[in-house]
């Protein structure tokens, strides 16, 4: 099977309890809608328990959080331990994002917000209020992959994947930060996102090549 | 984790006001790298946490002065890739781009480093009866003394806390003979940098000279003293277990004035091998006056830990220190002759 083929394959995989294939969600860019669990009225309710996962527990402190996650708004009620990413993976379906350590040591939980990449597990989630998350599910044009993963594709700079979206995402903002000027430089600016598999060579060969596609290399 | 209320405040007077009205369990939080962190671990257990991050005007880099001025709310990695910074300040930059992730970062304020807490693996691990730690629950004991004490502290240490001061900036801060303004319940006050950390002795649960709703609003870093009011003869040296993304096991911050090859004045700062960030008088002393060979510098080095007292398994930081000392000198010698 060639690597495109795997691709296609894996990505008719179901999104649990979503009814949504990635497919699915890579090209509505993960769409969301507004969701309020008590204050709104019965339809839009109803709309949001399509959509989003209830709250697990009866939050002491509850809080309504309004951001921009993919280019769509979400308004969620969460409670205020919230993290960015148990708020992405827990409550919007959206778990490309992953929970490695929860401590901000891995990396695999690395998104932007506000255009900087940040350790969204140790992000309170309130702190997105009125702010721009774009995670690796809203890094694709529709179909046309970012040059970052398709760059990951082509220089087999992953194995079991696990940590990937974190390292894409990491990439991207090091090309955009200026600082994948050189093969030391990436491995200093990358050095936030562990892969356990080992995949290091073919990561720096990958945002060596995407820099130059992104005209920042 | 503890439930706890959250706010955000716009003004730090609204900031250090809500503390006050607030039970006890009241804590500030900016980026959270550590707060965050601790309170996922059932270290830190605030019930009411105050968002500092809206307070406007606090996020500034005012390189213009006399002084360098950097808001308490700039993020680490915003000061580390200030043109100035980067250009003129070696030691500060190379002390915030070698800590952390950029990720970190991009998140953590130059404020809240500052305030960062021990990364000792008693202290982090042991919650709930697992391990005393007189940090965690004061009077309970030291697991580390006498315990795998590899990272610990060798200097400043006491019978109650070896464990060690985290940072990198506040080390190069110490070289820099930094202050902070803070505000709180009784108004502004300035404080010197070497004044914010206390030693442990009896009580290491006290980290810091701040009172109960005091925040810090700005760190000042005076450039008047330095030759055409730079730093350029500076270096943060830091040595880890892995080359990068790594806390220090022995690190020194140097700032050197040198005419005609001899040393007007070095300062030195040690990080990874104490308590708290820890200037390295002794070693300045050896160099005042001196021409800087590498037999000078390693004597330098050496009477940086001629007071130091090593654990079982920590010995190593008195040569691997004195070393980073001497090795820190001779760069930035060789930058002060660029």
């Amino acid at each position: 099977m060639s690597k495109d083929e795997w691709v296609e394959e894996s990505d008719k995989g179901q999104c649990s309890g979503f009814g949504l294939t990635r497919r699915d969600t890579l090209k509505s860019g993960a769409a969301i809608v507004a969701v309020s669990l008590s204050t709104q009225g019965p339809n839009s309710a109803e709309a949001a328990a399509d959509r989003a996962a209830p709250l697990p527990v009866t939050p002491q402190y509850p809080l309504l959080v309004r951001t921009t996650v993919n280019g769509e708004m979400v308004e969620v009620e969460i409670d205020t331990r919230t993290s960015v990413l148990d708020l992405l993976r827990e409550r919007l379906g959206l778990t490309g994002a992953k929970k490695g350590c929860d401590h901000g040591q891995c990396g695999a939980c690395t998104v932007h917000v506000d255009g900087r990449r940040v350790a969204s597990c140790l992000t309170l989630a309130a702190k997105v209020e009125g702010g721009e998350v774009v995670t690796i599910e809203g890094l694709s044009d529709g179909d046309n992959l970012h040059p970052m993963q398709q760059a990951f594709i082509d220089h087999d700079a992953l194995q079991c994947g696990y940590c990937t979206p974190g390292q894409i995402m990491a990439a991207v903002a090091c090309v955009v930060e200026g600082n994948a000027t050189s093969r030391e430089r990436i491995r200093e600016y990358m050095s936030g996102n562990i892969c356990r598999c080992g995949a290091y060579a073919g990561i720096v060969a990958a945002i060596e090549d995407a820099a130059s596609k992104m005209g920042r290399g | 984790m503890r439930p706890f209320s959250y706010i955000r405040p716009t003004t730090a007077e609204e900031a250090v006001n809500a503390f006050a009205d607030a039970e006890a369990g009241a804590r500030f939080i900016a980026g959270g790298t550590t707060l965050y962190d601790l309170m996922k671990l059932n270290i830190e257990r605030p019930t009411h946490l105050i968002d500092v991050t809206a307070i406007g005007g606090l996020a500034t880099i005012d390189t213009s002065g006399d002084r360098l001025r950097f808001g308490a709310l700039a993020p680490m990695s915003a000061v580390a890739a200030d043109p100035v910074v980067a250009g003129d300040y070696p030691v500060l930059a190379e002390a915030l781009w070698k800590a952390a992730s950029q990720q970190l970062r991009n998140m953590a304020t130059v404020g809240g480093n500052l305030l960062q807490r021990t990364r000792c693996m008693y202290f982090r691990n042991g919650v709930d009866g697992v391990y005393p730690c007189n940090k965690r629950e004061p009077g309970s004991g030291c697991a580390a003394i006498g315990g795998l004490d590899r990272g610990q502290a060798v200097l400043g240490a006491s019978g109650s806390c070896n464990a060690v001061s985290p940072g990198d900036w506040p080390v190069a801060l110490t070289a820099m003979d930094a202050s902070v303004e803070i505000v709180g319940p009784a108004g502004q006050r300035r404080v010197p940098i070497a004044e914010l950390y206390r030693l442990p002795g009896d009580t290491p649960h006290i980290e810091f000279s701040l009172a109960p709703g005091e925040l810090i609003t700005v760190i000042e870093v005076p450039r008047e003293t330095l030759e055409a009011g730079t730093a350029r003869g500076s270096t943060y040296h830091k040595i880890r277990d892995r080359e990068s993304y790594a806390f220090a096991l022995a690190s020194a911050a140097v700032v050197l004035e040198i005419e005609d090859d001899q040393v007007i004045r070095a300062r030195i700062a040690l990080g990874g091998v104490a308590t708290r960030p820890w200037r390295a008088t002794e070693a300045e002393a050896v160099l005042a006056g001196q021409r800087l060979t590498p037999e000078r510098a390693i004597e330098a080095g050496r009477a940086a830990f001629r007071t130091a007292q090593p654990g079982r398994h920590n010995r190593f930081k008195l040569e691997l220190g004195a070393r980073t000392v001497a090795d820190a000198l001779l760069i930035a010698a060789e930058r002060s002759r660029s």
